[in-house]
């Protein structure tokens, strides 16, 4: 198919460290497909096996139809692709990036112009090309490289965490233009750390240690993981109030999220009813309490701490860490 | 600021690196025993601050005041009664978990016994016993930021620096690290700490909102909710791109977002165009599940402060 | 300053080197290797200097001459050439560093008592060897002359006479005149040269580079443990390489070692200071592992080469670069170590050299405690 992409049973490993272990997936052409997962999870690996930046030590993967390893030139020549640290050259001025980035992706004359501006207007960008690349700030820099990378109009697009280290107001501009791209039937790969972000996804996959745990669209990940029911509870002074609860009846788990706890109990009624008594019993005041719909965290954590963060923790990814904008 | 004694005082704090402004005559004050929340992207002048605010970045002028110590006049004084976890790693990785814990407990002059007493709750705490003999450079991200939290720790320190501490940590782990934070408020430290999670931003008592090194509010999070103007209207539909174009110009809307399976609408008074707007959604026959006023998170509050003019 | 501080800091420092396999191999096999390249590769002696003849009598005089030649330990005959154009293509193809040809009336002319000129061909195309050939050469058919002047006095009934003056030379502290003894104690110099200050160039760069040295200025440490915190470790593996370096040059080289201990120990202990110390200056003020790896190359091993007298005797230089080399380290320890393995030498005629170590150790120390600042930019 012309535009998705097709991972089956992809593993790369790195001596003996496995980055990416038997993963499995499928994107349809026009969403916006998120993977999530902390920083050393598999996701960087993951995109760029896919751009044929890197070769898989077992499994197979196409984008467009074509497979990463045998026609990683040609798809190449399709794809956009956007890497964390959004390889602007900082000594060059916005519209020579541009252009740097068009020739290098056959995009000339009218063409190009015309891309040019489009770039310029989509980043909020005109009448600032002359601008040192450097002295543009998170924000600009993260919309101007998302410019370069679809000059050549690719029906897909591969953005590794193009919102780290950017603010709130700049990524939520940043998920409006993916999703304006997505409506034009563009397929877009999208990794990411922050939760919140995965809302905006399509579909989503949570990836932890190289493994898949999950795959769905955000809402069925929250209602499916999560064992039992989620309680909300803002209570002050929270800190105390977050050991009471740990320990009520028939609360599964307890952590601060926001300014509240998020409860996670078997069944909702009888939780409420403990936790009230037991909050009562220490004189702690509780502001509001209900049940909601869990979060992407929740079901994030649901899903990895069955255990696996306990036993064998993984060797670090170090590289990416110390890389932290 | 209030009655409370204050561990931090930074009054008209400023600092440039050649032409680009890092930090802009920044004034606020932490209470003892608060968590301290300094909120803003990069480039808002975070990690300039905390620098400052540790002694180790010479300001151009202004005041700081650490843990009674004055950090301008003597950098080096305020040392022994902090801890600072810098953005970047800071351990050594050729060192293993204890020999970490060990140097720096030397640094700051724990005696053996006391280090071992400290050390073996802290690494309980954080799920990282049995791992005291790997090196640090073998742990994982999240391990690596809770082993900088237990080696802040060792010492017992007044003020915490933390400089976004728990970025591109995995949930779980992140969730440990504000546990470990939780349990020392009981015993009289003060934490201030950076952060780009603006859900970890709705934890701390009380909020520095920072935009090109410029203090835009300082107060506890509740507070700056609600005096966030107008309201927030959440409508779950599947149509939230149609919405958003539809009703981006509608009367009384100042924005519009969308969020998840939702779409947010900033309005000037909730009530009023909540009846509005579901009037209009019923007369077009637009499909979704509930439309309802909901409380601000911090982010509308920092999207509201700090949104750029949109291009029309 | 805090003993627990410091001692935490080379705790550290020595934890680190021995899990670093790459500063092993440079404590170690580097200085083995320098020494083997440099001990044997630099030798200024001619021994066994490849001659050809083109003997145009062949008589039993000739033979004489040509024995004379062989006997010599400078010389060693390797061809016998028929024609003059034999031998010169002998000379340009590297066969032979000297040519002799012998004229066809030599026996003749010194039966008649006259001068016979023995043409000799040097391959001067290195143009030290070229003296030293010359030099010898002319050593050994000064010897024939000698003989053949005695043969003839005695032929004709006088006394064996002994030549009018002679020349008693003694060499002193290097009989042999092997060159060796006089190179490898540079030798031994320039590797603790270089290696003294690489060693420390890039500890504390590492830390910056790394981020940790931003976590450890935000603590009470305080320059002066850092410094000598860091140093103490690489300090005690200077010691160990320069004793290992000296053993090489003893046991391997056979470079006669004369002197005190406790001499050797003192003048390396203030060398060693004074290049560790310029290392770490190194990476404090350039905060960066590859321009200290740089910088601590070219202000260490040119001087140790062309300024410390190594290579080249410092009295043959210009004035104004004889004034250059006062400022380099290496010279006053080439001085010492030579004095002492070679001389035997005390303390009392070097403590110039000491004294001037000394300094350089203040003040390369100074330098270096000030440009390690805890803060940042």
């Amino acid at each position: 198919m012309e535009n998705s992409v097709l991972v089956r049973d992809l593993v790369k490993r790195f001596g003996t460290f496995t980055a990416v272990d038997h993963v499995s997936f499928e994107t349809q052409p026009g969403e916006v497909f998120g993977f999530l997962g902390p920083n050393g999870s598999g996701k960087s690996t993951t995109i760029r096996i896919l751009c044929g930046l890197l070769h898989p030590t077992s499994g197979r993967a196409e984008v467009a139809g074509l497979d990463v390893v045998r026609s990683s030139e040609q798809i190449r020549r399709q794809i956009g692709y956007m890497s964390q640290k959004f390889s602007l050259y900082n000594d060059l001025t916005v519209i020579e990036n541009l252009r740097f980035y068009g020739g290098l992706y056959n995009v000339v004359g009218g063409e190009l112009d015309e891309r040019i501006r489009w770039a310029l207007a989509m980043a909020g960008l005109s009448g600032r090309e002359h601008s040192l690349t450097g002295t543009l700030s998170g924000g600009w820099k993260q919309r101007l490289a998302l410019g370069c990378a679809v000059l050549h109009r690719p029906r897909i697009i591969f953005l590794d965490e193009p919102t780290s280290g950017v603010d709130p107001v700049s990524r939520r501009r940043f998920w409006e233009l993916i999703q304006e791209l997505s409506a034009e039937g563009v397929t877009v790969f999208v990794t990411t750390h922050y939760m919140d972000e995965a809302e905006y996804c399509n579909r989503l996959a949570l990836i932890f240690r190289g493994r898949l745990v999950a795959l769905g669209t955000p809402t069925e990940l929250k209602l499916n993981s999560v064992k039992g029911e989620i309680l909300m509870i803002e209570a002050s002074p929270l800190g105390q109030a977050l050991e009471v609860v740990k320990t009520a009846d028939g609360v599964r788990d307890a952590a601060v999220f926001g300014n509240a706890l998020h409860v996670v109990v078997a069944n909702a009624d009888a939780a409420m009813t403990a936790v009230r008594t037991a909050l009562d019993s220490r004189g702690i005041q509780i502001k509001r309490m209900g049940r909601i719909r869990p979060s992407l965290e929740d079901a994030f954590v649901a899903l990895t701490s069955d255990g696996a963060t306990r036993t064998a923790p993984s060797r670090a990814d170090a590289r990416t860490k110390s890389s932290c904008h | 600021m209030d009655s409370r004694s204050s561990d931090i005082e930074v009054r008209d704090l400023s600092k440039s690196f050649g032409d680009l402004i890092a930090v802009d005559h920044l004034s606020f004050s932490v209470h003892r025993g608060e968590i301290f929340g300094l909120v803003g992207p990069d480039g808002a002048g975070k990690t300039t601050t905390m620098r400052m605010l540790a002694g180790i970045l010479a300001p151009e002028s202004g005041a700081i005041t650490v843990a009674g110590c004055d950090v301008i006049a003597d950098p080096e004084a305020v040392k022994s009664r902090i801890s600072y976890m810098p953005q970047r790693f800071g351990l050594y990785e050729d060192l293993t978990v204890d020999e970490n814990i060990r140097f720096y407990a030397d640094l700051f002059g724990v005696a053996r016994k006391a280090r071992e007493e400290k050390a073996a709750p802290l690494l309980t705490a954080c799920g990282m016993s049995q791992f005291r003999t790997r090196l640090a450079g073998n742990l994982s991200g999240g391990m690596k930021q809770k082993l900088g939290l237990v080696c802040a720790l060792i010492h017992t320190p007044r003020v915490l620096l933390l400089d976004e501490p728990t970025n591109g940590v995995d949930p779980v782990s992140r969730r440990e690290f504000w546990g470990m934070l939780y349990s020392l408020l009981g015993q009289g430290v003060t934490i201030l700490n950076s952060t780009a999670y603006l859900d970890e931003a709705e934890r701390c008592h009380r909020l520095a909102l920072l935009h090109n090194g410029r203090l835009l509010f300082c107060d506890e999070p509740e507070n700056l909710k609600a005096r966030l103007p107008g309201a927030v209207l959440s409508i779950v539909t599947s149509e939230g791109r149609r919405l958003r174009t539809e009703l981006r110009h509608a009367p009384g809307v100042t924005g519009t977002v969308l969020v998840g399976d939702a779409i947010h609408i900033f309005v000037d008074d909730g009530a009023r165009r909540l009846k509005e707007i579901r009037g209009r959604l019923d007369a077009d026959h637009i499909d979704y599940a509930e439309i309802a006023e909901v409380p601000p998170t911090i982010e509308d509050v920092f999207v509201s402060a700090t949104a750029e003019p949109e291009a029309a | 300053m805090s003993l627990n501080r410091l001692s935490a800091i080379t705790r550290k420092e020595i934890i680190q080197i021995r899990r670093d396999p790459r500063s092993l191999l440079i404590v170690f096999l580097m200085p083995a290797m320098l020494m083997a390249l440099m001990g044997y590769g630099i030798s200024l002696d001619q021994k066994n200097v490849p001659v050809c003849v083109f003997d145009r009598e062949g008589s039993q005089q000739s033979q004489d001459l040509l024995k004379h030649f062989q006997a010599s330990i400078y010389f060693n005959v390797v061809m016998v050439n028929d024609d003059y154009a034999s031998l010169v293509r002998a000379i340009d193809r590297g066969k032979c560093s000297l040519g002799l040809v012998i004229p066809n009336d030599f026996s003749e002319q010194l039966r008649n008592g006259g001068e016979v000129d023995v043409q000799g061909i040097v391959d001067a195309t290195d143009d030290n060897t070229a003296n030293l050939i010359f030099g010898y050469g002319e050593a050994v058919v000064a010897g024939y002359s000698n003989d053949v002047q005695l043969q003839y006095l005695s032929s004709n009934g006088f006394a064996t006479m002994n030549a009018p003056v002679s020349v008693q030379s003694r060499t002193w502290f290097n009989e042999d005149l092997d060159s060796s003894n006089f190179i490898v104690p540079g030798v031994v110099v320039l590797v603790m040269a270089v290696i003294g200050t690489f060693l420390t160039s890039l500890t504390v760069a590492r830390e910056w580079e790394r981020g940790t040295m931003e976590q450890l200025v935000s603590t009470p440490v305080t320059p002066l443990e850092v410094t000598i915190g860091k140093l103490i470790p690489y300090f005690a593996l200077g010691f160990i390489d320069t004793i290992f370096c000296e053993a090489i040059a003893v046991f391997w080289f056979q470079v006669p070692f004369r002197g005190a201990f406790v001499m050797m120990f003192l003048a390396s202990a203030l060398f060693l200071a004074v290049v560790l110390l310029l290392g770490y200056w190194i990476s404090a003020a350039t905060k960066s592992q590859l321009a200290a790896s740089q910088f601590s190359l070219v202000l260490t091993f040119l001087p140790a080469f062309l300024l410390s007298g190594f290579a080249f005797p410092i009295d043959q230089m210009p004035i104004a670069v004889q004034a250059i080399t006062y400022l380099t380290p290496a010279r006053y320890y080439l001085t010492l170590v030579k004095a002492i393995f070679l001389k035997g030498t005390g303390v009392a005629p070097l403590m110039p050299q000491m004294f001037a170590l000394t300094l350089f150790a203040t003040i390369v120390g100074r330098m270096a405690l000030r440009s390690f600042r805890k803060v940042l930019e």
